[in-house]
């Protein structure tokens, strides 16, 4: 059972190197400064930011186009991502999905 | 003649690679294996010759699986993806999936998982890569139908095909009803058995759902075939009506005519001209559903969380939901009187009719 074990004891139970998708929501205001933050500590800044300039963008480009919005929702498999726009700013809510029966 | 496959394992701890060769060299099939302690060497791998199956650990320095996953699944459609792992984490599961990768495993930890685990990767090197619905080997929709019938099952059978989403409930192997778009019952079985290709899952008994089919299973079966037929038929043949109309032609119209609907707009995705009805500003709204759809796209990339199934936006001017197929964009504006719900289920209908 030697070569079981090998293989048992490899590899982080954790995923140490893998980001989860976080459960939680962020406040921007109108400049895209983050304001407030729900948001698990391990989840990158810089996919926070990403996320805020993607919904800000696409707020300020909805409005452009004459379809101003007040709320987005991206239905991805993995993750339902809400925003609302607040006043330039947005709230912004992250829901992973799961695998469970619905 | 049989063909000799190529596996390429993919995990960053060289003795691992080392021994999940020798456990695949087991394998009847006698494939070839070959081995990448780097995303990025993995890929370089699959760009330079044809392999079978990419089998990729998830926990990994620089490029972690699920990077991978997201730039092998684009680049290589076809090729079969089979993430082992001991990370233990029903997420990491999810979304592995929702890349559409075939199997995920955990590292084997006994001898029955090494031949469980070698019993998946030789039934996965045995599918067909054309056609077929993935989850069971090569087997058509009548097939797994019969499957459950004969089986006597009392299951409900989800079916999607694209955009496109159906349900058919058993019951002690009786056929009982059946849903899909806005059919229901036969009319819905038939449409579902239309569908060439897609995924299923085997959902649990819905007892409470009321008898809506009486045919045998046998008897819709072969109704279903004859249908198919003799619309195929139909299809070749040209339509006087067809060419009555101009505007019936659009593409569009038969889009626009479910109830709250303002606009629909088509976006190609290798074309800067779109099609469009009752848009006012077609030029700034196409822009946008572009710059939109692509921009959720790179972010849904970037968190790996899977496909991105649809956008909306709601406003105190109009709603408007998006959506892709093979890369073109739909847009569809609503009435603001509708609710988020009403405008879902409009907009999964009018994606379904468009899909098809």
């Amino acid at each position: 059972m030697g070569l079981l074990n090998f293989l048992t004891r490899r590899g982080s139970p954790t995923g140490a190197n893998l980001v989860r998708l976080p459960t939680g929501s962020f406040t921007l205001d109108p400049s895209g400064r983050i304001v407030a933050s729900t948001l698990p500590r391990s989840f990158p800044g810089a996919q926070t930011r990403q996320i805020a300039d993607v919904v800000l963008s696409t707020f300020r480009s909805a409005r452009e186009a004459q379809i101003p919005l007040t709320e987005l929702i991206a239905d991805y498999a993995a993750l339902k991502l809400t925003a609302r726009e607040l006043r330039g700013g947005a709230i912004i809510f992250l829901a992973p999905r799961s695998l469970g029966p619905k | 003649m049989s063909v000799q496959h190529k596996i390429l394992l993919l995990d960053d701890d060289q003795d691992l690679l080392e021994l999940y060769r020798e456990i695949l060299g087991r394998l009847p099939s006698q494939p070839e294996i070959y081995t990448a302690t780097s995303g990025a060497r993995a890929i370089a791998l699959l760009d330079s010759e044809p392999f079978s199956l990419l089998i990729s650990d998830l926990s990994m320095p620089k490029m972690d699986g699920l990077q991978v996953l997201t730039i092998v699944r684009r680049k290589f459609p076809q090729l079969r993806t089979a993430v082992m792992t001991s990370v233990v984490d029903a997420q990491f599961r999810t979304r592995a999936y929702a890349m559409g990768i075939d199997l995920f495993l955990e590292k084997p930890n006994s001898s029955q998982e090494i031949m469980f685990f070698l019993d998946c990767i030789e039934s996965l090197l045995g599918r067909e890569v054309d056609g077929g619905f993935r989850g069971v080997q090569s087997k058509s929709l009548v097939d797994i139908i019969q499957i459950e019938c004969l089986s006597r099952s009392s299951s409900v059978l989800k079916v999607t095909n694209g955009a496109l989403s159906g349900k058919i409930w058993f019951n002690n192997g009786d056929v009982i009803d059946a849903e899909t778009q806005a059919l229901n019952g036969e009319a819905a079985f038939r449409k579902i058995l239309s569908w060439k290709t897609g995924n299923f899952e085997i959902l649990p008994a819905d007892p409470d759902r009321a008898r809506a089919i009486f045919n045998s299973y046998q008897g819709l079966l072969l109704e279903s075939a004859q249908a198919l037929d003799e619309a195929g038929e139909s299809e070749s043949a040209p339509s006087a009506d067809a060419t009555a109309d101009p505007a019936a032609q659009s593409p569009l119209v038969p889009l626009v005519r479910f109830n709250g609907v303002e606009f629909v707009m088509t976006v190609p995705a290798n074309d800067a001209g779109f099609d469009s009805w009752g848009v006012e500003n077609p030029e700034q709204i196409s822009k946008w559903v572009r710059q939109t759809m692509q921009r959720f796209r790179a972010l849904g990339e970037g968190l790996q969380a899977g496909q991105l199934n649809q956008v909306e936006g709601l406003g105190l001017q109009c709603h408007v939901a998006l959506v892709s197929k093979m890369g073109d964009d739909l847009c569809v504006g609503f009435h603001r009187s509708l609710s988020q719900d009403l405008v879902r289920a409009t907009m999964n209908k009018i994606a379904a009719k468009w899909a098809s």
